[in-house]
Parts: C-alpha cells; structure tokens; sequence
C-alpha cells in the first residue's frame, strides 16, 4: 500500500499543530508562575517564536502562503514588545527608580 | 519528493519546539531558561519555516522564509542581551549549582556600579569568581 506524500504532509502539518500548541500551553505555564517579571518576559518571547512557528505551519496546512506575512509582523512586533519590557524592568518603571520592587513576587 | 522532505523538516522543527517549551518549564533559573527559549526554539521555528519554503518551492515564499529566518536570528540574540542585562542588574537569584560569576568580579571592580551599594567594600577582586562547585 502506497501513500501520497501529500498525506503524509497533511498528517504531520496537522500533528505540528496540536505540538506547538502543546509547547504554547507549556510556556503558558512558565507565564503564570514566574516567579519574577524577567522570567515572565522570557516565557513571552517563547511564546512569540512559537507563534511565529505556528504560523509557518498553519500555512503549510492550509495552503495559504499569506499567514507568512503574518509571520513577518508578528515577529518584528514581538521583538519591539521585549526590548520595550526589558527596558522596563531594567529601569525600573518608566522612570529611573532607585528603590526597586518590580521583580519580586506577585501578591 | 518536495511534499516529503517538507513533512520531515516540520517534524523537526516542531520537536525542537516542543523541547523548548519544555526547558522553559523545567530549566531552574533565568539565565539557564533564556538557552531554552532563544536556541532550541528559534532553531525549530527555522526549521518549520525552511518546512514552508521546500512545500511551496516558489521564489517569493523563499524569500519571505528567508526575510522571517534572518530577522529572528537577528533579534534573538538582541533580546536575550537586554532581558539577562536587566534580570542581573535587578538582582536576580542564580541557580545553587552556579559556581562561576564573572560579571560579578568585573562590576565590583566597576566604580559605576560602587555608589548604589552601602556595604562595606569587598576585598579587592581578582580575576573571576568562583563558587564552591557543586556537590553531584
């Protein structure tokens, strides 16, 4: 019994998308728990990549090469979001703020 | 052929993903989560968008695959930069088995970062700090 490549694609792009979603909840997980903001903002640049790769396979799976450009603005927005959040937590606030508190545990 | 190659490519990649998620989740501390989140995952995301590039074997896909590869392999190691700059800077706690720290030993040596602390100054450092290496 033979079976068509594109099967095989359609299988495996449809197994990629349950995983990635499986590894977004994952990183999800590492969102909620913390247990300080840099661990948050790492969890959050996870789950940028990971979309982005979702949307590689989504594409893949439906044919449609357009969610890559999807991909291309998720990606630059996500990058600008964790520059813009890692500079939050570095100074502080939005302004220079000698006695700290950000990065302890949420209440 | 194509149809194959690309199935195998999106397995990997999507492997890769799946063991990124899976550091972040177990890995012990910051620092060793940010290996899991800027290699493994962006090495899977390539390999899915490489995956997206053989299927469609068009010219103007590639080239967008190629556009999305670049840039995160641009801004990944950027991003990483900046978010391990400001968890050490803002004191974060490194894992018990961390037994070498030599941003440490050059910050002390650092006037710019001598004003903020009112310990009492520290023997002067030389060369890298070393912990006690851990006991397993």
């Amino acid at each position: 019994m033979i079976v068509e490549p594109t099967t095989i694609l359609a299988a495996a792009s449809r197994l990629s998308l349950d995983l990635l979603l499986v590894s977004i909840a994952l990183a999800s997980v590492r969102l909620a728990r913390g247990p300080q903001a840099a661990d948050r903002v790492v969890a959050l640049d996870l789950i940028a990549v990971l979309v982005v790769a979702f949307l590689a396979a989504y594409a893949i799976d439906t044919g449609n090469t357009s969610f890559l450009d999807v991909a291309i603005a998720y990606a630059l927005v996500a990058f600008l979001g964790t520059v813009a959040l890692a500079r939050f937590i570095l100074r502080c606030g939005r302004r220079r703020n000698k006695d700290c508190t950000l990065p302890g545990r949420l209440p | 052929m194509n149809a194959l190659i690309a199935a195998v490519l999106l397995l990997i990649g999507t492997l890769f993903c799946l063991v990124a998620a899976v550091g972040m989740l177990r890995l012990p501390d910051t620092l060793i989560r940010m290996h899991a989140a800027t290699k493994a995952g962006t090495l899977g995301a390539g390999f899915i968008l490489a995956a997206q590039a053989v299927e469609a074997g068009e010219l103007s896909t590639t080239l967008k695959v190629i556009a999305v590869i670049v840039f995160l392999l641009l801004t990944a190691p950027v991003a990483a930069h900046l978010i391990g700059r400001a968890a050490y800077r803002r004191g974060m706690e490194l894992y018990a088995g961390t037994w070498i720290d030599e941003l440490d030993t050059a910050m002390q040596k650092d006037s710019r970062f001598q004003d903020t602390s009112d310990q009492e100054p520290s023997a002067t450092p030389q060369g890298t700090t070393h912990r006690a290496p851990p006991e397993n």
